[in-house]
């Protein structure tokens, strides 16, 4: 079982991201679980997604305490939240900054890896440049990042789950894929 | 056909498979997707129905008495405080035998604000006459409401189907929908003997003396009673067209168990897999689910606890001044029967999240202690 925690602040589309990834991931023959923290997210505050991956149905109801990956929407959170907690030895942080992986430090035991999702949701018209709706851009850099699920999983994920704009968001998503360098 | 969806959306598809004829609803967090998909539903003509907007929950369930009276087949979906202010109407829906399935979001009772999972507000509810199921995966949900009606509409009692606010109503899984041809066969058209007919006119609800209402009360006790078996026969002939189980029930790993946990709701599942953990340990521990606490299926616990060395209960509820009613209901089910000490734990209350190390920290304080317990707080920060 894959087990990937998303911070956001409200507004910034974190549910939606777990969401659109878990679709993404069923497309791709998985058995998937995805849910907001709380569910009465308030724009800016922080919060928090979950979203399971498994070859079988997830059983387990709880969150996410031993994440397998960590995406962080908005970079601010890292100075407030203990973004990597309880995350696995060996796991990832994907990161929406404009600046390279090596600006952060979380020692030795993570990959980390950085995607300007803002200026992709900008340059897509998704959201305001003050308030940008970077989860479709950040789900298209997870897929090349992890290969957990493919960009072609990640688009059939948006038609399902995204009401509107979803060549904009496609767009965002390919953007972001096509952004992190192989390997 | 497998798709994914929310716990919430999976009661509106399965409200819809099940052709209901009348909704009335008022909306109230964490229900409010499930109608106001419902109303989706209505409006695109997907489903030939009346959505009937109401003021209160009160005239939800009220709407929804007149409507089954007549014949319709008849939904709502509520929580917590709506949930309390339908409970007048709860016994006139239970002794006017009517068979209206609804679905309750497990949500706090407040004071303190809460919209967070907690079985109080059904649990409340338990002495209304209806029928009471406790789900746990959005499957479940969708599959209950199917079968709830086909229940309620041949033992003449409403079917109550809860489940836990966020965990479910809010999860996004994977459900796979029946095909409608298979549900038409398995769930007909609703056919009272008896409904309100202009062209037909009867009396419903009169008054009744004391020589004819306690017989009332006595017939409606044989049709909880005869619900047990009902619901285990409907529950293997929709195992027949979907492949999927369900009765009053489900026990896991339990048949060699030295120790059972008892649980309910979505905290059920999540102790499927610390029993797992608790088995790679060597320790002989197994989950009884109660899937349905009325009928109360005592025999069918008796069935599966009486070897068994010692019993945990988890509650993710609370009768103030008592202690957790899943326990209660357990431990007077044992009584007569047989003597197995019985450890009662209270947790997730209000929402709070009941961690798989949770679940195995009470099934090892279990195994450590032979006294019985009515009692225990696990993580109160007092």
């Amino acid at each position: 079982m894959i087990e990937i925690r998303m911070h956001g602040r409200g507004g910034q589309g974190a549910v939606k991201a777990s969401f659109v990834l878990a679709e993404a991931a069923f497309q791709g023959g998985k058995y998937v679980q995805a849910f907001p923290r709380f569910g009465v997210e308030r724009r800016g505050a922080p919060v928090e997604a979950f979203t399971r991956i498994d070859d079988k149905p997830v059983q387990i109801r709880s969150q996410i305490y031993y994440p397998d990956g960590i995406i962080v929407l908005d970079p601010t959170l890292i100075e407030v939240v203990d973004v990597t907690k309880g995350l696995k030895k060996g796991g990832w942080i994907l990161i929406n900054s404009d600046k390279d992986p090596e600006f952060y430090d979380f020692g030795d035991d993570y990959k980390v890896y950085t995607v300007d999702a803002t200026e992709i949701a900008v340059q897509n018209r998704l959201g305001s440049r003050t308030a940008p709706i970077v989860n479709t851009a950040i789900v298209g850099a997870l897929a090349k990042i992890t290969g957990i699920v493919t960009i072609d999983a990640v688009f059939k994920g948006i038609d399902s789950s995204i009401p509107r704009f979803q060549e904009e968001n496609k767009s965002a998503a390919k953007q972001a894929y096509d952004s992190i360098a192989s390997g | 056909m497998k798709k994914t969806m929310m716990g919430n959306y999976a009661a509106s598809w399965g409200a819809q498979l099940a052709r209901v004829q009348v909704i009335a609803a008022y909306p109230i967090t964490p229900q409010t997707l499930i109608v106001e998909k419902l109303s989706d539903i209505v409006a695109d003509g997907e489903l030939d129905a009346k959505f009937i907007k109401v003021e209160s929950e009160h005239s939800a369930m009220a709407a929804c008495i007149g409507a089954s009276a007549t014949g319709a087949r008849a939904y709502t979906a509520t929580s917590a405080q709506g949930l309390a202010l339908m409970h007048e109407m709860l016994h006139w829906a239970a002794l006017a035998r009517l068979p209206i399935v609804m679905t309750n979001v497990n949500r706090a009772m407040a004071p303190g604000w809460s919209i967070w999972a907690d079985q109080n507000d059904s649990l409340s509810q338990r002495d209304t006459g209806w029928m009471q199921i406790y789900a746990s995966s959005a499957q479940e949900i969708l599959d209950s409401t199917l079968i709830g009606y086909k229940v309620s509409e041949k033992v003449l009692l409403p079917t109550l189907i809860s489940f836990d606010a966020f965990f479910l109503s809010h999860t996004m899984e994977v459900v796979d929908m029946p095909e409608i041809e298979l549900i038409d066969k398995y769930l007909p058209p609703y056919k009272p003997e008896y409904k309100m007919d202009v062209n037909d006119p009867r009396s419903f609800g009169a008054l009744t003396d004391e020589q004819y209402y306690y017989e009332f009360r006595y017939k409606m006790q044989k049709a909880m009673d005869e619900a047990v078996d009902v619901i285990k026969e409907d529950g293997k002939e929709y195992e027949k067209i979907t492949g999927r189980a369900y009765s009053l029930i489900h026990p896991y790993r339990c048949e060699d168990a030295d120790m059972i946990l008892v649980t309910s709701g979505t905290i059920a599942e999540t102790t499927n897999v610390a029993v797992d953990e608790l088995r790679a340990e060597g320790k002989k521990v197994g989950n009884l689910r109660i899937r349905v606490i009325r009928p109360y299926p005592k025999k069918e616990i008796l069935e599966v606890v009486k070897g068994v060395k010692k019993l945990a209960v988890i509650d993710r509820n609370i009768s103030p001044g008592y202690s957790g009613i899943f326990s209660q209901e357990l431990k007077s089910a044992l009584y007569n029967e047989v003597d197995i000490p019985v450890r009662s734990y209270i947790a997730g209350l209000g929402g709070r999240d009941v961690k798989i190390e949770d679940i195995k920290d009470m099934a090892n304080d279990t195994l450590k202690n032979d006294a019985p317990n009515d009692l225990i707080w696990k993580g109160v920060k007092i």
